[in-house]
């Protein structure tokens, strides 16, 4: 393995600025990794190495010019398949995309592009960001690289397998209901789901419009704070974008300070019903939070009791809405049922033929829930258990500065375990999904190996609204107490990725 | 589709009550679409003012054009509605080619304005109030074109074609409340209704309002129930009725339609109906049931429109006149009778005759030009007075002309003829034909010596009384000047030189 | 007993518009019964007076003025479709109504 590889996206990036090191170089060391090991891990399900190159060749031109570049510029990067983009197809796992190469940029992609990030390609996802595992895309699933016998998490498991197995230095994710956190704490890297609104959905072919949430995925905090101030900012596109300057996460990331700091423990998310592993790391990091002056205080959040239901009304039901347009006629597969089928039969065999079984699920409970006489009791409860939700974090950061919890019950569980059964995948997103209703951002970093299976575990950081700050500073902070006592990132104790394995 | 019996009208209103119900679509003439900046020009090459958001590709989101939402505001309070301090946009939702996102982004429980109510003068001069449930916005789809197939009509369509350029043109929805105790008027209130919308959103400069391009469109509910009866019968919806006249007469179809199968018996079903122009009658479309759940819901992309009383109040002050008060003020300024004002009002001629006097011309005369002439070669030639390309300008140029003595009313038909053949404006034709009259006496005279030489006892005639023996030199000097004389002035010298 | 009959979900799929086999029905209904089961609880947690929310972070009034953008060109509109002719997207002829 190319050193280069390993080296964290903050280095790469010092290194570029004084040209000590080639974009193209940086690039071309990822592209060889990715030859080698997506057969194996699946990652990726389009590399783009042709137009990667190009963008390094450019950086590298530029900057020999002396022309004064972006931060990030040369820096390469993956992007999850449910961002469009014009110089690659855009499939969101799914057989109904198979091919398309969409006629617009995403707003985030316009973002790199214009930081002059080198794209490697597009990472694997479960059909439209549907699932935990990976295992319901139609293109099959990515690996664990701690064990090529376990899921990576699930949607966004291509973007946190290519950087926990070191294929990219950074990857785009996005977080409905842990897509970036879940896969994050299963590899052992690091997740960042920003405020709603924080990071612009134009060109984020959407899941549930009210949830969705792209965000960082990075190894160490700090990289995922270097992204977040690339991809961050208002967009006219998207109307639900927020105006506000969030400040550079990575200047507010270099706190490092807990003294004093109040983090509060969700009473519903301390650990009942966790992997004793999983829970014991927990408790290890909150004893080594208040070791160093943070104060442990307990908050209550009684209504996120109801949230994985409230999420899969609200979910369920703004997909089936979303995924209405993919209906044959402008994008997308078609499927001619009969020589003289008409335009309603091509559309309900083109849906049927498309969409895997896990979507076609989703959309069938979702247009329950929006129908009538359903609604009030599914559509409409949800949304107010949804207020209810953003009262109790309301009354919990009023005690305490940030939260934590386990990012995830479980660590990475095998191919197979669950797919057979909706709702016990759907309990892995416990913890996350009260993230996803309020709106609030949350990150998930890496918390230790659970003792019975020696794979990762992650611990969860939510803060209120709009101070994504928080995450970045506590986030950093325990980072950092975590190496001191380990002597190592958690990602070097990692086995060495092997073809084949 | 078979064509259905019908009740006698008169007989229809003797058993049964009207109740009627109109749905109008408004299209705003803002510079782009609803949601996303593409030109708001759907006569263009199909496909070409598109974008992802309009032509709903998958990653792609809406963002309201603040333009529109003023314009709704503005229909809403000509209408006398309530402004809500706080309303939203919803998803209706069902699969159909034209509606690119497979739903259409509208308003639900939240329409912008509420509660309003109009008056509408029919042509008898009775006035209804008519009460205003809602207006909302929404969004326009594309254009289907069926192609091949036996008839070329959907049937038997071999293929479809889809054209985006019109999805998303903003919408405006007024809906009434059943309107009732219109009796044997109600088919003349509703077009009267939908003329009054159709004035209000052009005098609002929200909408170019020309109906025969869709910009006004029209949904009539119709039901009928027994007179004293208090439940209100079973309604059916007929789409496609865009233009005037189309209205009043299928809402009379349906009213004699359900008279005969309630008569019979029989009951309605609830379903929408086509109208077809052709055959002046309605026929069976969809039919209304369980399967339609549009699943309503808040629209997530977007968030609440909330007008402050600020923009609503300056927004109301900037109205222009209501067009009945300005029907009122005209009324008084011109001295029509009154049978000629109605005359104008029910030809919806009343901005020309009111441009072509602030263009010059006398009220009477401008009357005169619109209803008569104007109005006769359109109706002759099947066309709206506005497809015939004269304007207010032209016809005060006209008038002017003849009352200046320039030239007679035939020739000014003439000219009117030319004017609408394109070959330019009165003045110009005038002259570039060589039509003006010759007001020239000397050349009359001459002609009139002409003529009296050949008819000697013309003078003696006149000289003894008999004053219409005059007609026939009058006759022979205005074919000896080619019609470009002044017939009256003719007159004039033939009888001075009798009586010189 | 659930409320997800085969029947509904035949229905649910009509609307849906996928095209569903009576195996796919009987697995959905059995699969959606637990899932709708488990997801009912929302109605524990609410009591009447509780407002809804759509929108996780509270904005309004936000607008796009009404300035043309640059559009496709027809043939960048048409690039992704399965079929298209004059101009235009092709699809199979509309059985119900216009």
């Amino acid at each position: 393995m190319s050193d280069l590889v390993k080296k964290t996206a903050a280095e790469l990036v010092s290194m570029l600025q004084k040209s000590e090191v080639s974009s193209v170089d940086v690039t071309k060391a990822h592209l060889d990794r990715i030859e080698k090991l997506n057969p194996t891990i699946n990652s990726f399900l389009h590399v783009t190495a042709e137009q990667a190159l190009k963008v390094a060749q450019d950086v590298d031109r530029r900057r020999a010019a002396g022309e004064k570049l972006p931060k990030l510029a040369g820096l390469p990067i993956a992007v999850k398949d449910n961002l469009t983009t014009t110089d690659a197809p855009t499939t969101c796992g799914s057989r109904m995309l198979q091919g398309w190469v969409p006629q617009y940029d995403a707003t985030v992609v316009t973002k790199l592009r214009n930081e002059f990030m080198p794209i490697l390609g597009k990472t694997n996802l479960d059909e439209f960001a549907m699932g935990s595992s990976t295992e319901f895309s139609a293109y099959g699933p990515s690996r664990n690289p701690w064990d090529t016998e376990r899921i990576p998490g699930g949607s966004g498991g291509g973007s946190a397998s290519a950087v926990a197995g070191y294929l990219a230095p950074l990857a785009i994710g996005s977080d409905t209901g842990g897509s970036i956190r879940f896969p994050a704490a299963v590899t052992g890297t690091v997740g960042t789901k920003p405020t709603y609104g924080a990071v612009s959905r134009y060109g984020l072919i959407a899941l549930a419009s009210s949830l969705d949430q792209i965000g960082p995925v990075s190894r160490t905090v700090l990289d995922a704070a270097l992204l977040q101030d690339v991809i961050g900012g208002h967009d006219a596109k998207d109307s639900t974008s927020l105006t506000k300057d969030f400040g550079s996460m990575a200047e507010l990331a270099a706190n490092r300070d807990v003294k004093g700091l109040r983090v509060g423990v969700i009473k519903q998310l301390s650990g009942e019903g966790f992997q004793p592993g999983v829970k014991a790391c927990f408790n290890e990091s909150l004893a080594l939070l208040a070791a160093n002056g943070a104060e442990i205080v307990e908050v209550d959040c009684p209504s996120f009791e109801y949230a994985i239901s409230a999420y899969y009304l609200i979910l369920p039901a703004e997909a089936s809405s979303n995924l209405a347009k993919f209906d044959s006629v402008r994008f997308g597969m078609r499927v001619n049922p009969s020589d003289n089928a008409t335009i309603e039969q091509v559309m309900a065999a083109t849906r049927e033929a498309g969409f895997g079984p896990e979507v076609k699920r989703r959309i069938i409970l979702g247009t329950y829930a929006l129908s009538s006489g359903a609604y009030d009791a599914y559509y409409g409860a949800a949304q107010k258990v949804r207020t209810l939700i953003q009262r109790d974090f309301d009354a919990a950061f009023a005690k305490a500065d940030v939260l934590v919890s386990p990012t995830a019950p479980t660590t990475a569980f095998k191919f197979g375990e669950k797919v057979a059964d909706p709702l016990a995948m759907y309990l892995n997103d416990i913890a996350t999904i009260p993230a996803n209703l309020a709106g609030t951002p949350g990150m998930s970093i890496p918390n230790g190996l659970a003792s019975e299976d020696g794979l990762p575990s992650g611990i969860q950081i939510l803060a209120p609204a709009m101070e994504d700050h928080r995450l970045y500073r506590v986030g950093a902070a325990l980072e950092a107490l975590h190496e001191a006592v380990w002597g190592k990132r958690l990602m070097d104790s990692a086995p060495e990725l092997k073809v084949g394995a | 589709m078979a064509k259905e019996e019908l009740m006698n009208y008169e007989k229809a209103l003797e058993q049964f009550e009207v109740v009627i119900g109109l749905e109008v679509h408004v299209e705003l003439n803002t510079k782009t679409k609803m949601f996303c900046g593409c030109r708001n020009d759907f006569g263009d090459e199909p496909n070409t003012n598109v974008c992802p958001v309009c032509i709903g590709l998958p990653g792609s989101l809406p963002a309201v054009n603040r333009q529109a939402v003023e314009n709704s505001i503005a229909i809403g309070l000509a209408l006398g509605c309530s402004i809500a301090s706080s309303c939203r946009f919803a998803r209706k939702q069902y699969f159909y080619p034209d509606l690119a996102k497979n739903f259409q982004t509208s308003q639900y429980d939240e329409p912008i304005a509420f509660e309003g109510s109009i008056d509408i003068e029919v042509p008898s001069g009775n006035v209804f109030t008519v009460a205003i449930e809602r207006a909302h916005m929404e969004e326009d789809a594309g254009k289907l074109t069926h192609v091949g197939g036996s008839t070329g009509r959907i049937h038997g369509a071999e293929f479809s074609l889809v054209d985006y350029n019109r999805a998303g043109v903003p919408l405006v929805e007024i809906v009434t409340k059943p309107i009732l105790g219109a009796g044997a008027e109600a088919p003349e209130l509703a077009a009267a209704y939908v003329r009054s919308i159709r004035d209000i959103v052009k005098a609002l400069n929200v909408s170019e309002a020309r109906m025969e391009r869709g910009n006004v469109r029209c949904d009539a509910n119709v039901s009928l129930r027994r007179h004293g009866e208090a439940k209100l019968g079973t309604r059916t919806e007929t789409k496609n009725v865009n233009s005037l006249r189309s209205i009043e007469r299928a809402v009379r179809y349906e009213i004699q339609r359900q008279a005969h199968i309630l008569a019979a018996g029989g009951s309605i079903t609830q379903e929408t109906r086509h109208w077809h122009e052709d055959r002046g009658i309605t026929s069976s479309g969809r039919l209304k049931s369980d399967a339609d759940d549009y699943r309503y819901f808040p629209e997530p992309d977007l968030l609440p429109v909330q007008p402050s009383v600020a923009l609503i109040d300056s927004i109301r002050a900037a109205l222009p006149e209501n067009p009945a008060a300005r029907r009122k003020r005209l009324a008084g300024e011109w001295s029509f009778s009154e049978l000629e004002f109605r005359d104008v009002v029910n030809a919806g001629l009343l901005d020309h005759v009111e441009a072509t006097v602030a263009a010059g011309a006398s009220a009477q005369s401008a009357r005169k030009w619109w209803t008569g002439e104007v109005a006769r070669i359109a109706n002759a030639e099947n066309k709206d007075v506005d497809e015939l390309g004269v304007t207010p300008a032209h016809v005060a140029e006209l008038a002017t002309l003849v009352e200046s003595g320039k030239i007679n009313d035939r020739i000014a038909r003439e000219v009117l003829a030319a004017v609408i053949a394109g070959e330019g404006s009165p003045a110009e034709v005038v002259a570039a034909k060589g039509l003006e009259v010759v007001s020239d006496d000397g050349a009359l005279l001459a002609a009139i010596d002409e003529a009296l030489a050949k008819q000697p006892d013309v003078l003696e005639k006149i000289r003894e009384g008999k004053v219409q023996a005059a007609g026939a030199v009058i006759g022979a000097v205005m074919q000896a000047m080619k019609g470009q004389a002044d017939a009256a002035r003719v007159r004039e010298l033939v009888i001075e030189r009798a009586n010189s | 007993m659930s409320e997800i009959t085969p029947e509904l979900v035949r229905h649910l799929a009509s609307l849906a518009r996928i095209q569903v086999t009576d195996s796919e029905v009987d697995r959905l209904s059995e699969q959606l019964s637990v899932i709708v089961d488990a997801v009912a609880e929302v109605n524990k947690a609410v009591s009447g007076d509780v407002p809804a929310t759509s929108h996780p972070i509270p904005l309004s009034n936000v607008y796009r003025e009404d300035e043309v953008l640059p559009s496709l060109t027809q043939e960048q509109a048409l690039s992704g479709a399965a079929d298209s002719a004059q101009g235009r997207f092709k699809v199979n002829a509309i059985l119900d109504e216009e």
